[in-house]
């Protein structure tokens, strides 16, 4: 496999993937630069309260404390936030959530630095606090969402250290490598110039390291450790209490439709929680609201959000930033609609779906690829759906089967004020090999691999013959965050610029190599790039790709190629400010998921026989890495929406570790069956679209569609656990005969 | 405490407090930072190790309990340079995305064939259900361990 040059379209095995299987790979958690301080943070006792005094001097005292630092220590801003600057790096007058922080602790050892902490003594006035997002009080039953954490398995992480000239180095798991350093330099006065960051590849992100978590700690530290390297990595409890999660949210909708089944009005309202600190909570609502009426044709349609502050953990990114939350509620009343006119569901969605050049009830007119109708249909035509009444009258004792879909889209990119924009690099060394300069980081995704296979094809190379750095402010060129299903969209159309120029470049220095060889003269024409050459196609002679490289100084052997998304132009009325927040797309993915269900009706326990999700995330460019995030994205979907509950009472957790917070196992999620519809999208490279986000929309919608089959009610909240559902039958089988 | 056990292959005698957890011990004493730590409370698995060619989990193993065992990390899987069958066919059958539960993944594996080498799909998963993974949703693990359990059966 190595052998072969890279192409798009095949199943390149991940370059990643041979360090990772052996534990070579590093990642920031696995750096223990020598001679280390450990630190960690003090953290509130209240959800909100003013701080009255903090004394450090027990801790500072202490044998193996090398430093205790408040926010007196801090000559930035002291203002962490992504658009809004919102978040204290450490507390100075109050506290808004238990997972503030007050005061940094560097310490020769996690013990020492574990007793430090409990030195520190605080003096608090407790505040009234808001834990209800005001719109917790509406009337009727609306589809309440609770949080949900990423628990990604590496935890937050990073090491920083400042170098003989004084300038700041960090090595963290984050997503957002050039942002963060904007965002350091701004809270803690560092000039950005002075600050370098390094991201290895995490151990996965889903959001949750979209922006800074112990990154500022880190700066700080290294600015107070004596010179000596510092090192953070949160403990699970700890990234559970300090780490963003996804927004909870209260959704109420209602939807008409005439007696044709043609839908004509929508009226919804998303309230989401954003807790403490504003983090992306404007943004996910915006998208929230963009998909809120979902993949459909609805000309008179209200579309209200709100998000509110509280003094509950802080709600940020997390992989379909909001319109997971808008999916759950639509597609469910798309079903119940459907079944009170009496259309079956799927032809109820077909007749409202939308084609290229239909406008969605958010008012987004199409103007790309709009492959809905196609999944749709594909969807209709499978055994699965075609048979499903047989298959769940053969439900065997004591259980009952139901069958569910959900339609479902997700914008692509950053939307039309932030400027999608990426910057590849990519170089060819004096061995002639091949490096490719990633910017955006690979929290475990797979696009630096598919930057390989990119690159691979255009110059015909071998993945031995390549390597890539990855982001890294002093190497790499800046390339905006790994998230909005956007890392492949927009980095993969940098890179085709980039190794196009150099290929053009190889080929015409290789020309003139030829030609001092033939005597006379060779045109690039001739030419074509091979493994670790290039060849003169019509005598088969070939040159060394090193050979190339001599006729070439240092800039020459590399191209960078900038590249920035289009945009939507188009300006729908709305009230606020929703475009600074990304509203409205361009791009969009689609998707239809279809569940196969089993509820045990003693039990309520639930099993997920079989998941077919049906995908338009445009042309594939590598379909294992395209099945990677339709089985990982539906994973992570299946359980929200069967098992994991973010409880919060009062501001405390009370689900802070994997022993409460329930992931799914492997006997947890099915065999699931991934069915590309590949439509050509023109913006995409190579026609592709993003495929990281779509894949978890639609799972919570297509089981509570199945199992409102199996319970004939509706469960109101989620997760649907055994002990709703074993309710909602026993509901339903009161003074009826079985 | 002076301890002795054979690491990876080799005689190792390390001074070491007898209370560190044997996560600490591999990652901060001997570099060997493949095992992960992501619980530190025996609900992830990805700090899995093989002691005497069984799982073990060592977040939740002191120093002491090492001595005279024999332990294999992910980093002692390979063998002459070549992979395991196990770590080949993670390669090739994709189940490694952020690589984070991989190595404990790897290694659970290795034991559960150790002790069925031919395990069904279902057994495979139970197998395995220690070991989050928040990336794969597991379908192409178990693709992988069923092919290496083909492998290791010697059919192709
Ligand atoms: S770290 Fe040992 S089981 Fe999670
Ligand atoms: S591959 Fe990321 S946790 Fe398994």
């Amino acid at each position: 496999m190595l052998r072969e040059p890279l192409t798009v379209g095949m199943n390149a095995p991940r370059a990643d993937a041979f360090t990772k299987v052996t534990g070579k790979e590093q990642y920031a958690a696995d750096y223990y630069p020598p001679n280390l301080l450990w630190c960690g943070v003090k953290r509130p006792s209240y959800a909100h309260a003013l701080i009255r005094s903090i004394d450090i001097s027990r801790a500072k005292e202490m044998p193996g404390v090398a430093a205790v630092l408040t926010h007196k220590d801090i000559s930035g801003s002291n203002r962490l936030g992504i658009l809004e600057k919102d978040q204290p790096v450490l507390a100075e007058d109050t506290v808004r959530h238990y997972g503030d922080s007050i005061a940094l602790v560097l310490a020769e050892s996690r013990y020492t630095l574990q007793q430090a902490l409990e030195l520190i003594s605080v003096e608090y006035e407790p505040l009234p606090a808001v834990f209800d997002p005001e719109a917790a009080m509406l009337e009727d039953a609306p589809v309440l969402h609770p949080g949900r954490k990423h628990a990604f398995l590496e935890t937050e992480a990073g090491v920083a250290w400042l170098e003989d000239d004084g300038a700041l180095v960090i090595v963290a798991s984050t997503q957002t490598p050039f942002r963060d350093r904007t965002e350091i330099s701004h809270a803690l006065g560092i000039p950005s110039c002075r600050i370098r960051v390094i991201a290895p590849y995490l151990g996965g992100g889903f959001g949750g390291k979209d922006g800074i978590t112990v990154q500022a700690f880190l700066a700080l530290a290294a600015q107070h450790s004596g010179g000596r390297p510092v090192k953070m990595w949160y403990s699970r409890e700890e990234s559970f209490l300090a780490g963003t999660k996804r927004h909870p949210a209260i959704l109420k909708y209602s939807l008409g439709c005439d007696q044709e089944g043609i839908l004509h009005a929508l009226d919804c309202r998303i309230v989401m929680d954003t807790g403490a600190y504003a983090s992306l909570g404007c943004e996910v609502l915006a998208l929230a609201m963009e998909h809120a009426g979902g993949p459909y044709r609805i000309p008179h349609a209200s579309i209200e959000g709100i998000a509110v502050y509280t003094n509950n953990p802080v709600a940020g990114a997390f992989r379909g930033f909001g319109a997971p939350q808008a999916h759950a509620a639509i597609e469910q009343v798309i079903d119940e609609l459907a079944r009170i006119a009496g259309f079956d569901p799927l032809e109820f969605r077909l007749k409202n779906a939308v084609s290229r050049g239909d406008t969605t009830p958010s008012g987004v007119t199409l103007t790309q690829s709009t492959g809905i109708l196609a999944c749709l249909e594909t969807a209709r035509d499978s055994a699965a759906w075609r048979e499903r009444e047989r298959w769940e009258s053969l439900a065997p004792p004591f259980k009952k089967r139901g069958t569910g879909i959900a339609a479902i889209n997700h914008g692509i990119g950053y939307g039309p004020v932030i400027p999608d924009n990426a910057n590849a690099k990519i170089e060819l060394t004096g061995e002639g090999r091949l490096i490719i300069y990633a910017g955006v980081s690979d929290m475990g995704q797979g696009n630096a691999a598919t930057y390989l296979q990119i690159a691979g094809d255009i110059l015909s190379q071998t993945l031995d013959n390549m390597e890539l750095v990855l982001p890294d402010t002093a190497q790499t060129l800046p390339s905006g965050s790994s998230s909005a299903s956007r890392t492949t969209f927009t980095f993969g159309n940098a890179l085709i610029g980039a190794a196009q120029a150099l290929r053009k470049r190889i080929l015409e220095r290789a020309s003139l190599l030829f030609t001092y060889q033939f005597f006379e003269h060779v045109r690039a024409e001739d030419l074509g790039l091979v493994p670790g050459h290039v060849r003169h196609i019509p005598t088969g002679r070939e040159i060394h790709l090193s050979f190339v490289s001599t006729t070439m100084d240092q800039s020459e052997r590399t191209a960078a190629n900038s590249y920035t998304c289009p945009v939507n132009r188009q300006k729908p009325p709305t009230g606020g400010s929703l475009r600074i927040h990304g509203y409205p797309h361009r791009v969009y993915s689609f998707g239809v998921n279809l569940v196969r269900l089993e509820a045990d009706i003693l039990t309520g326990e639930v099993t997920v026989c079989d998941f077919i999700a049906f995908t338009d995330a445009g042309r594939i460019i590598n379909p294992e890495l395209f099945d990677q995030q339709v089985h990982g994205g539906i994973a992570q979907g299946l359980g929200y929406t069967l098992f994991e509950d973010f409880l919060v009472s009062e501001g405390r957790i009370l689900t802070g570790d994997f022993g409460a917070y329930i992931l799914p196992t492997a006997l947890d999620i099915p065999d699931i069956q991934s069915i590309a519809i590949p439509l050509q999208e023109e913006d995409g490279p190579y026609g592709m679209k993003g495929v990281g986000e779509i894949t978890i929309n639609g799972a919570f919608p297509a089981v509570a569609n199945a199992l409102a089959r199996v319970c004939k009610t509706r469960i109101s909240s989620g997760p649907l656990t055994a002990e709703k559902v074993l309710a909602a039958i026993s509901r339903n089988e009161v003074g009826k005969n079985r | 405490m002076k301890i002795n056990f054979l690491l990876n292959g080799k005689e190792t005698e390390i001074e070491i407090e007898p209370d560190r957890r044997v996560i600490d011990l591999l990652r901060e004493e001997c570099g060997l930072t493949g095992s992960k730590e992501c619980c530190g409370a025996g609900e992830c698995g990805a700090c899995t190790i093989l002691v005497d060619g069984e799982s073990r989990l060592s977040c939740l193993m002191l120093a002491a309990q090492l001595e005279g065992r024999e332990v294999i990390t992910i980093e002692g899987l390979a063998k002459d340079g070549c992979f395991h069958v196990v770590q080949q066919a993670f390669v090739d059958y994709g189940a490694v995305q952020c690589g984070f539960c991989t190595p404990g993944m790897i290694l659970a594996a290795v034991d559960l064939l150790r002790r069925n080498p031919t395990p069904s799909r279902e057994q495979i998963r139970e197998g395995i259900s220690g070991n989050i993974c928040r990336c794969t949703g597991y379908q192409k693990i178990v693709d992988a361990v069923y092919f290496a359990s083909l492998a290791l059966q010697g059919v192709n």
